[in-house]
């Protein structure tokens, strides 16, 4: 049955703007991602070159006085979680990929796909106004606690901390849309013969992150709105002299934003997950294992989100369950990465990019893991929580997410997007030139942080009892290892714009992959599937005996394969 | 792109649900995770602060019990009205979500008057955190209330066309959501304040 | 794999008296406020959520038809309610209550006292 939908060719603007493909919106939400990235990488050389060498004005953003480096600080986290990691991890790959690799047409909903990118598109503008109101943009950090984040007279940014809430709730409705609508595809327009353990590892990942994302985002939409009262409204929600609990705000945040975390990380190592697969030439190691650790991932996200608060004046009873279950969590997660190695193991183990990217996050994904289990316990965390340990530590677990998984994500389906190559020595060059450097900036953090040094704070000479000058030769070494990170990224868009037209073209299928979107041209065409695709078996045969060829795509029917099987 | 041209994966069902009821479902999960959270706020705060009550006894009870009447009666037309598009009957089913709708109408207009009332008193948003949890608890529903309301009348003018009619039952379930979620604000906010 | 147009072509759910339900469901609200009339602390509680409980079941089984549904869709509502107790009972014992181990909030239990004590505490 062919779908290649009948209509009369759009114009530019309608093809690009205000299109329904899901593959135009996929292109809207990574394109978007990535200029967002680049601000938020910008953000953090500014913060970085006043820690470094404090008291210097930075090239292109002059001195960094203490507003400044607040509103550094809260958009650069802000940036990077909502307008980075989620719309590429989520709904750039989502978008693209899941109808594809479910073999129909386009997402069950494609208005409410445009509408939720349009939604988005709107939080970004509003988040960029922010930075040229009176006050400049939000300093409270990305975190918002009130009464810091409900007082302008506290946090000198009010019109930008109204306009960061704004952009926030509406990046949440967009999110809410887009994940509901990836949801029912995945659930009700798959091919015939893909059953539940025949679809990709990836598309659940991102199903299971969006069904977590709604769950925990609720109470958070609630709270924003008692927020947005109590900022503009003068009431009283998180006011304790008017009755309200400011550590309402701090449950309600962390309630969504430790399942938060999960969100993003379950469709980074979905990624990780397919690209093994295809680099190792061998069926993923314990496909329900992986599928099951991940439901269990997701559940236990639910309950362990007051290990954000052990210094915040919570019950100490509280703190006492929530280091049970945050260090509980920590098992199902191991879990996947020993399946991930499982694959690995008596692979015929290709090195191309996206491998190396993926090798890349279990190795780093592993060091933040293990430096959580301080963090965890409630009785370490007291000195820890809100040390440059616990910055070293988020971000040798975000950045594997947000930055090393979207970089294997990209070089591996960039030829299915654009129907080129990647250049692979340039490839290479970026990652060695990303993953040193990135060590080179953490590592020091992870022993200043053990020292004593706060986050968040802009000047530590300023600072009598926070103040270890002996320390400043890593702090200096730390932002310089980022200037070499930032620098290597060109090497990327380089790459990645040049290779549009002079890659070498890619074809439907250059690495040799058994899932369904290999099997369209590249780019696909709008509708994707000239036939529609039945399936026969799952996502990961690779490496069977007696055929001719390493692999067996989903969607070849067994009668054709007769002649190549040994009986 | 076709306005009504529908991509197959719209038509599919792996589930042995229509994906229009399946993702009114979704929605309906999201919703109880939105509400819940507020509501949760709320009940922690007004355990935690008996001397609300006095703040608590100014809310009208006979204009919640009138209000949470017309819900149900509204609920009654909505669901009378997936009746009809069962039976294939459009029109029948776009009559009964205009009254569907109206009530939520008659809904609203009766909680203008409320809060008027109210405001006239003195009891503003920022009055003290009973009358803040008040206006944010009523004011979210009401404004799903609106919004349910003017999603009707789009689905109910397809309706009337026999197009679309298996939207009539999706908006009916978004509709009883916003019914029981009054079911539960009503003694939160008017009985057992 | 069904397809739409198979499943429009039968309806799923048998269609009860529905002015029946709704007599009932008005009948309960009748109770509730009437319950609220008597001023007696638990009859009010009672009358009110107890109503409140069975109303929601009522429009929940014979209005949205959730029992004659897939047996997973009301499964995962009542997982979200689940999170939700799960949410109350994590923040509860912080916001809830107005001083803990090392810690007071005057200016809650203050506001308190008018009321005549404040709140029950374990």
């Amino acid at each position: 049955m062919s779908t290649y939908m009948e209509h009369a060719e759009p114009g530019v603007l309608k093809k690009y703007l205000w299109s329904t493909d899901h593959k135009v919106i996929a292109m809207q939400y990574l394109f978007t991602g990535m200029a967002m990235a680049l601000l938020g990488g910008f953000f953090a050389y500014g913060f970085r070159m006043q820690l470094g060498f404090p008291d210097h004005s930075v090239p292109g953003l002059g001195l960094i006085t203490p507003g400044k480096y607040n509103a550094l600080v809260t958009m650069h986290g802000s940036i990077m979680i909502f307008w980075v990691a989620m719309p590429v991890l989520i709904a750039a790959f989502g978008n693209f990929l899941i109808p594809l690799m479910v073999g129909c047409d386009d997402m069950a909903f494609p208005r409410i796909n445009r509408l939720s990118y349009q939604i988005f598109l709107l939080s970004v503008l509003v988040l960029l106004a922010s930075f040229f109101v009176k006050g400049g943009p939000f300093g409270g950090a990305w975190t918002a606690y009130p009464p810091l984040s409900a007082s302008g007279a506290y946090n000198l940014t009010p019109a930008g901390a109204v306009m960061w809430l704004l952009a926030v709730a509406l990046e949440f409705v967009a999110f809410l849309l887009g994940g509901i609508n990836f949801t029912v595809t995945a659930m009700n327009s798959r091919a015939p013969g893909m059953k539940m353990y025949d679809i990709p590892i990836l598309v659940w990942m991102i199903v299971l992150a969006n069904v977590i994302f709604m769950a925990s985002v609720g109470p958070l939409i609630a709270g924003a709105i008692m927020l947005l009262f109590d900022q503009t409204m003068a009431t009283g929600f998180y006011d304790p002299t008017r009755g309200g609990d400011p550590l309402l705000w701090q449950h309600l945040f962390w309630f969504f934003g430790h399942p938060e975390v999960y969100v993003v990380l379950l469709p980074a190592m979905g990624i990780v997950a397919e690209i093994i697969a295809v680099f190792a030439r061998k069926k993923i190691f314990g496909y329900k294992t992986v599928l099951y650790t991940a439901w269990a991932v997701g559940f236990l996200s639910f309950v362990v989100w007051a290990h954000h608060q052990f210094v915040a004046g919570i019950d100490p009873r509280m703190a006492n369950i929530f280091s049970i279950t945050t260090l509980l969590i920590s098992i199902p997660i191991a879990e996947m990465v020993f399946l991930y190695i499982a694959t690995l193991y008596g692979g015929s183990i290709h090195l191309d990019t996206p491998m190396l990217w993926a090798l890349g996050f279990v190795v780093e994904f592993l060091i933040g893991g293990v430096t959580g289990i301080f963090l965890g316990s409630s009785g370490t965390d007291i000195y820890l929580h809100d040390t440059y340990f616990l910055i070293a530590h988020f971000h040798y677990t975000f950045v594997p997410i947000a930055i090393i998984a979207t970089f294997a994500g990209i070089t591996f389906w960039y030829p299915k997007m654009f129907g080129r190559m990647l250049n692979e020595t340039l490839g290479k060059i970026h990652f060695w030139g990303t993953i040193i450097p990135f060590n080179v900036i953490f590592i020091p953090l992870f022993i200043t942080g053990i020292a004593g040094d706060q986050r968040r704070v802009y000047n530590y000479a300023l600072f009598a009892e926070q103040s270890r000058p002996e320390l400043q030769h890593l702090r200096t070494v730390s932002t310089i290892a980022l200037l070499f990170m930032l620098a290597f990224q060109l090497v990327f868009l380089f790459n990645f714009f040049w290779s549009f037209r002079h890659g070498r073209e890619a074809g439907a299928n250059p690495w040799r992959s058994a899932t369904l979107e290999w099997t369209v041209p590249s780019p696909p065409p709008h509708g994707n599937f000239a036939e529609m695709p039945t399936v026969y078996r799952g996502p990961y045969e690779y490496g069977l005996p007696g055929h001719a060829e390493d692999f067996v795509p989903q969607n070849v029917p067994d009668s054709a394969l007769a002649g190549e099987v040994k009986a | 792109m076709s306005a009504t041209a529908k991509p197959l994966a719209n038509t599919r069902s792996g589930t042995g649900i229509p994906t229009a009821r399946l993702i009114t479902w979704w929605v309906i999960a999201s919703e109880i995770v939105i509400f819940g959270g507020l509501l949760a706020s709320y009940v922690m705060h007004r355990i935690g602060h008996p001397e609300w009550a006095d703040a608590a006894s100014h809310t009208n009870t006979w204009a919640g019990a009138f209000n949470t009447f017309v819900l149900l009666t509204s609920s009654l037309c909505a669901v009378l009205a997936h009746k009809a598009a069962d039976a294939h009957d459009g029109p029948r089913a776009a009559k009964l979500l205009r009254l569907t709708s109206l009530g939520g109408l008659i809904f609203l207009c009766v909680k203008g008057f409320e809060w008027t009332a109210d405001i006239h008193e003195g009891f503003v948003l920022s009055s003290g955190g009973f009358w803040s949890f008040y206006y944010t608890l009523a004011g979210l529903h009401g404004l799903h209330v609106l919004a349910g309301m003017i999603i009707m009348l789009i689905v109910a003018a397809d309706a009337a066309k026999n197009q679309e009619l298996q939207r009539v039952e999706c908006i009916g379930l978004y509709w009883h959501f916003v019914d029981i979620v009054w079911i539960f604000l009503f003694p939160l906010l008017y009985i057992a304040r | 794999m069904t397809t739409e147009a198979q499943m429009q072509a039968q309806p799923h759910v048998h269609h009860p008296n529905y002015v029946k339900v709704w007599a009932i469901l008005v009948a309960l609200l009748v109770v509730s406020v009437a319950g609220s009339l008597t001023h007696i602390r638990d009859v009010v509680l009672v009358a009110a959520f107890g109503v409140a409980v069975v109303k929601a079941y009522l429009v929940a089984k014979n209005f949205m038809h959730i029992t004659v549904e897939k047996r997973w869709v009301p499964y995962l509502l009542i997982i979200c309610l689940l999170f939700i107790f799960i949410l109350f009972a994590g923040v509860a014992p912080d916001v809830m209550h107005h001083s803990g181990l090392h810690w007071t909030n005057p200016s809650a239990n203050q506001a308190a006292q008018p009321a005549g004590g404040g709140v029950k505490r374990e």
